[in-house]
């Protein structure tokens, strides 16, 4: 048992420092923040000075060394854009996509699995066919053209919804985080962005709930079930879906890092003050140390998520356990 | 099935419940603008973006601006002359009150220039030419400059008069600056002299201002508030503008300009720029790389001119830039420099540039490359695809590379300048054609900076020169007459191939008035709404 977990979390550890490594070294690949900082009429000596102050001269490990030990305190340097600390513009933006992904997977959990549900009682049923049509295309179109659809429909021709940004937010916590489901402009702007952010997921968990209700349907107690004269409901909701239902936890966990990762689109598209845009400004801006912290970050995401399904499963499924013992642990 | 009726039904209710056409607000004249980058500091003095300073333009004022057709206009200092060749004496408006209500002073001019000489700023070498700086009463005060500085005014219209008084008490005599982890309490605050307040900020998402109403100037507009809005995406910025959600917002992309147009609420604003886009040749290297056959042909006039007369500027103007592009014959705006506009172009011609290139020995053309940007002008890589095109068709065969702008300036700029041919966009600093002629045609000079963004290091005795000349000359008009001999020179012998001032293009709602500028300076004071 202490083997499995100190292995598993030595494992992470391994992996949050290679990702570090990587982050860091953008610092010496990715253009000349120096560049982006000055005017283009800026003298010789003024760029090496710069140079100078910020630490560029030094040995390439004293640099990683004073990353390191910053980064493993919460510090991860000064935004060269925003000329702020790179902690507190990501706490500042994090309420956005924490928002934004939320409903974003709340909307997926609460259409995706009555219709997978739907999709996989009546197979050969025409709204189930349509269904299934509708969820190939969710998954083949990209998002940021299905953004850009729903803008050009709700915002330009309708006029119905904002096209871009949050609207108006309020303060809460104490401060520390900002919300837009207070305000009837703050859940108008959620609409658009969160369908946009949602598609995808919801089409895949309605695949995945369909195809698990399908293999479970021809199951045996399923038939017993039946055979006993229970009610069509009870057997398809209490004893079916009860039991397709552990994969999909599973998935929705992995994929909720996935979404917070990949809101950068949704977040671009209608300029979303979150993290996603933060990143992706970063990269254009050539703001290393906001890229590095993001990488960090969502890393450090996955990284958690993983550990915990390991663990998860290692409760829940004696095998692992046994395999443990003999020393050899692969889950 | 019974859930799934009831939950769409219960969705579609709740969002028919919230589809209301946009918040109402209880001001009338509500002027909501936007641009692609959000101002992440207020201090004047904090940054060197061409947008932030703008933006900044409303709140803060110089000593000497620009009016929209780019001439010096007084704004915090009501004149200036020239005492001697090293004194510049500036008389300051009376009257002028900060929006805390402290008056602006001579005192409050020194402080400013200090703090803008801070060494942690980014605008230190716009005032780097003063020695001292006196003030003879409240209202006067002179500059005395290490050697001669005769565009003095020119370089300071983006120096920002701030109070010495809110300065000291908020502690925030030094500049915001990135490097040394300072954020000044200007970066988040502001008490300028500028017909504009903020009044509210939310980081990247708005900024708003409201009319100052001690503004010292007679006040034209009608608004009662300005919103900044930030948008990046150009897609979504002009789905906005045609939405109404905003009422004016700047660049529009070249491909939507017509949509824009034949919208009925929507109108497009279009003038060049000051920015010239121009091809820069390896002069130095005596083999240029990734040029074969050997030796550098760039180093023969002949074939530069050979590589200028092959490219169908109006072409590209008509194809690529939607006609939205001045053809240059220099590399200055002739709104910033007159005699730039006098100048003539080589005529486009295939033959004669066959001809040139056999006469220099290259009968069968050569082998080269271009460096490019494709993230920083307007359709720079198309440019660039285009000329390399219309080089094949004289027998020049050209390798393209394109790249994001910030790899582009550590490949072409100093010192690793790993190019045989480049592009490059320039806005001289200061507006000054002796910026143009300093930076870009003086020969290299590690000393003096001089030549530092000739990347193509070509040497002429005569520019430099000039270079020193002009650095002294306080006579306008012989200082002009030397500038642009030099730029005759360049042109003369082809040491670069200017290609067009690109367009600074607007979209604005029906109903709403503003004045465009060259610089793309939004004067919130010259806007008016009318509907």
């Amino acid at each position: 048992m202490f083997r499995f977990v100190s292995g598993r979390l030595a494992q992470s550890l391994l992996v949050m420092f290679l990702v570090a490594a990587v982050a860091f070294s953008l610092f010496g690949f990715v253009g000349d923040p120096i560049r982006q900082m000055i005017t283009e009429d800026a003298s010789q000596a003024e760029i090496e000075r710069l140079r100078d102050m910020m630490g560029l001269n030094d040995p390439v490990i004293e640099q990683f060394w004073r990353y390191i030990s910053g980064a493993v305190q919460g510090d991860f340097g000064v935004s060269y854009f925003h000329k702020r600390p790179v902690g507190a513009l990501i706490a500042e933006r994090l309420p956005a996509t924490f928002e934004l992904a939320g409903l974003s997977v709340l909307l997926s959990i609460v259409i995706g699995i009555p219709l997978g549900v739907y999709t996989g009682l009546n197979r050969n049923g025409r709204i189930a066919r349509l269904l299934m049509a509708v969820s190939l295309v969710g998954i083949s179109i990209p998002t940021f053209l299905i953004g850009i659809l729903l803008i050009y429909l709700f915002s330009v021709i309708l006029g119905w919804l904002p096209s871009f940004g949050r609207g108006e937010t309020v303060s809460v916590l104490g401060g520390y985080w900002t919300t837009g489901f207070l305000t009837s402009s703050g859940l108008q702007s959620l609409i658009l962005p969160s369908i946009t952010l949602a598609l995808f997921q919801t089409t895949l968990i309605l695949r995945l709930v369909r195809a698990e209700m399908l293999d479970v349907m021809r199951t045996d107690y399923i038939k017993f079930a039946r055979a006993r004269g229970l009610g069509k409901r009870t057997v398809n909701f209490r004893h079916a879906l009860k039991n397709t239902l552990m994969p999909v936890v599973t998935v929705i966990g992995l994929q909720l890092g996935g979404v917070i990762a990949f809101a950068i689109i949704t977040e671009t598209v209608f300029q979303w003050p979150g993290m996603g845009r933060l990143f992706l400004q970063s990269i254009q801006q050539v703001d290393i140390p906001v890229m590095s912290a993001y990488l960090i970050m969502i890393a450090f995401f996955f990284v958690v998520i993983n550990l915990i399904t390991d663990l998860t499963y290692y409760a829940i499924d004696p095998r692992l356990r046994t395999n443990a013992l003999k020393g050899n642990a692969h889950a | 099935m019974k859930p799934i009726h009831c939950l769409t039904a219960s969705a579609l209710a709740g969002i028919a419940a919230l589809a209301v056409a946009g918040p109402a607000t209880a001001q009338d004249n509500v002027l909501r603008w936007s641009s692609q980058a959000a101002i992440s500091n207020l201090d004047p003095h904090g940054t060197t973006g061409a947008l932030p300073l703008s933006i900044l333009g409303n709140v803060y004022e110089p000593l000497v601006g620009r009016d929209a057709d780019m001439q010096l206009e007084p704004v915090l200092a009501e004149s200036w002359e020239v005492v001697n060749p090293t004194t510049w004496r500036f008389k300051l408006r009376d009257g002028v009150t900060f929006h805390n209500g402290n008056t602006f002073n001579a005192d409050d001019v020194i402080f400013s220039m200090e703090r803008v000489g801070n060494k942690y700023s980014f605008l230190r070498d716009r005032v780097a030419m003063i020695e001292e700086m006196n003030k003879i009463d409240d209202l006067t005060i002179e500059f005395v400059t290490k050697v001669p500085y005769p565009i003095l005014p020119e370089s300071w219209t983006s120096i920002y008069m701030m109070d010495k008084e809110w300065s000291e008490e908020n502690d925030a005599t030094v500049p915001s600056n990135t490097v040394e982890n300072i954020e000044s309490f200007a970066g988040q605050q502001s008490n300028g002299t500028g017909p504009f307040t903020v009044v509210e900020r939310v980081p990247e998402t708005r900024t708003v201002f409201e009319p100052y109403e001690n503004y010292w100037d007679e006040i034209t507009h009608n608004l009662d508030q300005v919103v900044y809005l930030p948008i990046t995406q150009d897609g979504t910025r002009v789905a906005a503008l045609l939405s109404g959600e905003i009422d004016m917002m700047f660049p529009v992309p070249l491909q939507d300009i017509d949509r824009l147009q034949a919208g009925e609420e929507t109108e497009v604003l279009i003038q060049p720029e000051l920015r010239t886009i121009m091809l820069g040749m390896d002069q130095r290297r005596d083999d240029a790389l990734q040029t074969e056959p050997e030796g550098n042909p760039f180093k023969d006039k002949r074939v530069r001119k050979a590589i200028y007369q092959a490219i169908d500027i109006d072409g590209i103007q008509e194809k690529i830039m939607n006609g939205l592009s001045e053809p240059a014959a220099t590399l200055i705006s002739p709104l910033l420099f007159a005699p730039a506009g006098k100048m003539e172009r080589y005529p486009y011609d295939p033959e004669a540039s066959r001809k040139l290139l056999a006469e220099a020995g290259y009968p069968d053309g050569f082998k080269t490359a271009l460096v490019c940007t494709n993230n920083r002008y307007v359709n720079d890589e198309r440019i660039c695809q285009a000329v390399t095109s219309m080089l094949a068709r004289v027998g020049i065969d050209v390798e393209l590379r394109t790249m994001n702008v910030t790899q582009y300036w550590k490949v072409v700029g100093r010192p690793v300048q790993e190019f045989a041919m480049y592009m490059m966009g320039w806005t001289p600093g200061g507006l000054d054609s002796y910026s143009v002629l300093f930076n870009l045609m003086g020969s290299w000079d590690e000393e003096s900076g001089r030549g530092r963004i000739n990347n193509g290091d070509f040497a002429n005795d005569r520019i430099d020169e000039i270079v020193a000349a002009v650095e002294s000359e306080t006579d306008q008009v012989k200082r002009d007459a030397l500038i642009q001999e030099a730029y005759q020179i360049v042109h003369d012998e082809v040491f670069y191939l200017p290609l067009h001032q690109q367009a600074v293009v607007w979209g604005v709602r029906k109903g709403v008035e503003v004045v465009q500028r060259p610089d793309d300076y939004f004067q919130y004071k010259t806007a008016r709404i009318t509907r």
